[in-house]
């Protein structure tokens, strides 16, 4: 992994002879700059992270223009169980109560969307501090943040979030994406602390450290920058668990509330019977391509950039890289 | 040392999660005292039903004697958990142990067979796409294994109840063996179990395998690339044992904690998964008992599915130690 830190920024003033510490706001501009901008500018090179981002922007854009731009749904907006295709006014069908399909599968998009973002940051967030400060200080903090993380990958998440849910019966869209990923952090964690392990003992670490910096000021300057495009590549991964988790969770039933969700959707024409005929068809299909569409667009995503930061898949293609990348290893 | 230190951290976590649900059934609104005391009063029993009475109903239940202080009852919680004692279903009115011993066997069945063919067809799959590196077929499957890597398990399972039970009508959609059949050792009813089981585990299968193959893919990728191949290749030793004892086992390796993230993961999808098929297991018994408001139903099949969860990871963890010397040394860094 290509090393930044914030000493660079320090050696410029050195040379450049301007002697005073560089503003908090140019080691700001110069870390987005090096840390998110110029590799994304790499990644956009890959198609895969190309027709990611369009698949993730088109939800995004459903979640927003989307919901003003279609009604949302309501008994009897058209004859009950049209197919796709044949009224334009339902576009996508009806179920078997005359909601459209399209109003259904539109309108569950902004939770989906709050579920996400609340998901993933929490878990990241936890990952991240949980990880960095175990690899990083080692002994007993170490073995105390590693056991604990060690228990809660192994407790299986889903029952326990199923329990959580049947008993506090969450409904807030924030509450719930966090409530999905109470202990999906663990595994990002674990790999972020080996990853830390082998930060730790490089020079300008070490450096830092004699100094006499803070152990928080390492972890923030020294140790982030250079964990940070993997931990953002986990963020779309633990996005994906997300939707996987509250999906399956809406189509059993157990999380109630307002809220549309593909997941109830999908519970109601399996429970109604659309199965067992081809009437029903699209009110199966259409959610199930609704939760397939946003996970592949973010499994894409995750894959073509993956290759920017995971240093094992960055190897091999590491002359690709190397032409446009910003930094020499 | 390091065998004595796996076993104690998975007797730490079981401890944990016994915790976790004391902690739960404890903070759970209402609670069992108040549903047991509303069952018993529905049931038109007694109009005066004493405090005392609720309490020890809801001790023979659940374990947790509500007037006894809160350290007692956890003491007690833990002590007839560790003894197999998980109390007793309120909706089937038979102990929680007899009902879930029953059902456990089918889950891990389903479960390991899904999460050994995950991984075989994942790992051979992804070295095979690595050595062909570059060409359509290494472009199609990566794909592929992207797509359906994007699609839920549950998804997939319904999807295949669609196509295969319904409009094709060749394998049963639900349940764990033919309802006419005896349970016992006859080409028949193993054939109709067999039967039962292909498509919950051909949904957990297809829709996992492609993680693993993208991983493996990337790690054997890696690992083709590294000087000793070259040395090796150089001293001429055969290809198919470089493919195999060389990157094959670097390129494993690493996947551990993916193994471990998956086979919770699977396991706790067992709940999903045999709610779609009817599949009386482990994940079948605990949503029934969370639909019911079982309590003793629910915590034992907590307990269960993670103690199952629990048992696999120690297998997997003692059985890499073999694999990988180098994870019993963990070595001792300096603490800053």
């Amino acid at each position: 992994m290509a090393e930044k830190n914030s000493s660079f920024s320090q050696s410029d003033d050195y040379a450049s002879g301007a002697g005073k510490a560089a503003s908090k706001e140019e080691i700001y501009r110069e870390w987005v700059d090096m840390a998110l901008l110029a590799p994304l500018r790499v990644a956009w090179n890959d198609w895969r992270t190309q027709v990611g981002s369009l698949i993730i922007l088109f939800y995004v854009l459903m979640g927003t223009v989307g919901v003003a731009l279609v009604d949302p749904p309501t008994e009897g907006q058209g004859p009950r169980l049209t197919t796709a295709f044949q009224d334009w006014s339902v576009p996508l069908g009806t179920n078997n109560l005359g909601e459209s399909i399209l109003s259904a599968t539109v309108h569950a998009t902004p939770p989906m969307l709050q579920m996400i973002a609340a998901g993933a940051v929490f878990s990241t967030a936890v990952a991240t501090v949980i990880g960095t400060v175990s690899g990083y200080k080692g002994g007993a903090v170490d073995r105390v943040l590693t056991t604990l993380t060690d228990i809660a990958m192994t407790i299986p998440g889903l029952p326990l979030i199923i329990l959580l849910a049947a008993m506090f019966n969450p409904t807030n869209p924030a509450v719930i994406g966090i409530l999905l990923t109470i202990n999906a952090w663990a595994g990002l964690a674990r790999s972020i602390r080996s990853q830390v392990l082998s930060l730790r003992d490089h020079s300008y670490v070490e450096a830092s450290r004699i100094m006499g910096a803070p152990t928080r000021r390492i972890l923030k300057d020294d140790i982030l920058p250079n964990i940070m495009p993997y931990v953002l590549i986990n963020f779309v991964n633990s996005a994906r668990g997300v939707i996987f988790g509250s999906v399956g969770l809406y189509y059993l039933g157990l999380l109630g509330g307002v809220h549309e969700n593909w997941g109830i959707m999908l519970d109601g024409a399996y429970s109604n019977g659309a199965i067992y005929s081809l009437k029903g068809l699209h009110w199966l299909t259409v959610p199930m391509i609704a939760i397939v569409g946003i996970s592949f667009g973010l499994v894409l995503f995750a894959q073509g950039t993956e290759k920017l930061f995971n240093p094992r898949i960055r190897a091999r293609h590491a002359e690709t890289v190397e032409d446009t990348a910003p930094y020499q290893e | 040392m390091y065998i004595v230190k796996r076993v104690g951290q998975a007797l730490l976590t079981f401890v944990a999660v016994v915790s976790v649900t004391f902690a739960l059934v404890r903070a759970m609104p209402g609670g069992p005292a108040d549903f047991i005391r509303a069952k018993v009063m529905r049931s038109g029993g007694s109009d005066e039903i004493s405090m005392s009475e609720i309490n020890s109903l809801t001790e023979t239940y659940t374990n947790i004697d509500p007037s006894t202080p809160m350290h007692v009852q956890y003491f007690n919680y833990v002590s007839s958990v560790l003894q197999g004692d998980l109390g007793e279903s309120i909706w089937y009115n038979k102990p929680v142990a007899e009902i879930l011993i029953d059902a456990a066997p089918w889950t891990i069945f389903l479960l390991s067979v899904s999460i050994l063919l995950t991984f075989g067809i994942g790992i051979v799959l992804g070295a095979v796409m690595a050595y062909l590196e570059g060409t359509k077929f290494d472009g199609a499957s990566t794909i592929g294994s992207m797509f359906l890597n994007s699609v839920p398990y549950y998804v997939a399972a319904i999807f295949m109840v669609y196509i295969v039970s319904i409009q094709l009508g060749f394998l049963p959609q639900s349940g764990r063996f033919d309802a006419a059949l005896q349970p016992a050792l006859t080409v028949e009813f193993v054939s109709s179990m067999l039967r039962h089981a292909v498509l919950p585990i051909v949904s957990l299968v297809i829709t996992g395998f492609g993680g693993v193959a993208i991983t493996m893919r990337g790690n054997a990728i890696q690992e083709i690339g590294e000087d000793y191949i070259r040395v090796a290749h150089l001293r001429g030793v055969p290809g198919r044992r470089i493919a195999t004892r060389y990157v094959g086992r670097n390129a494993i390796l690493p996947m551990y904690t993916n193994f471990m993230i998956s086979i919770g993961f699977m396991f706790g999808g067992s709940v999903i998964l045999e709610q779609i098929f009817a599949y009386e297991g482990l994940g079948y018994y605990l949503l029934d008992a969370i639909n019911s408001k079982d309590y003793p139903l629910m915590m034992g099949g907590f307990l269960l599915i993670s103690f199952a969860v629990l048992v696999c990871i120690l297998v997997a963890d003692l059985t890499y130690s073999k694999i990988d010397p180098r994870i019993s040394d963990t070595g001792s860094r300096e603490a800053y």
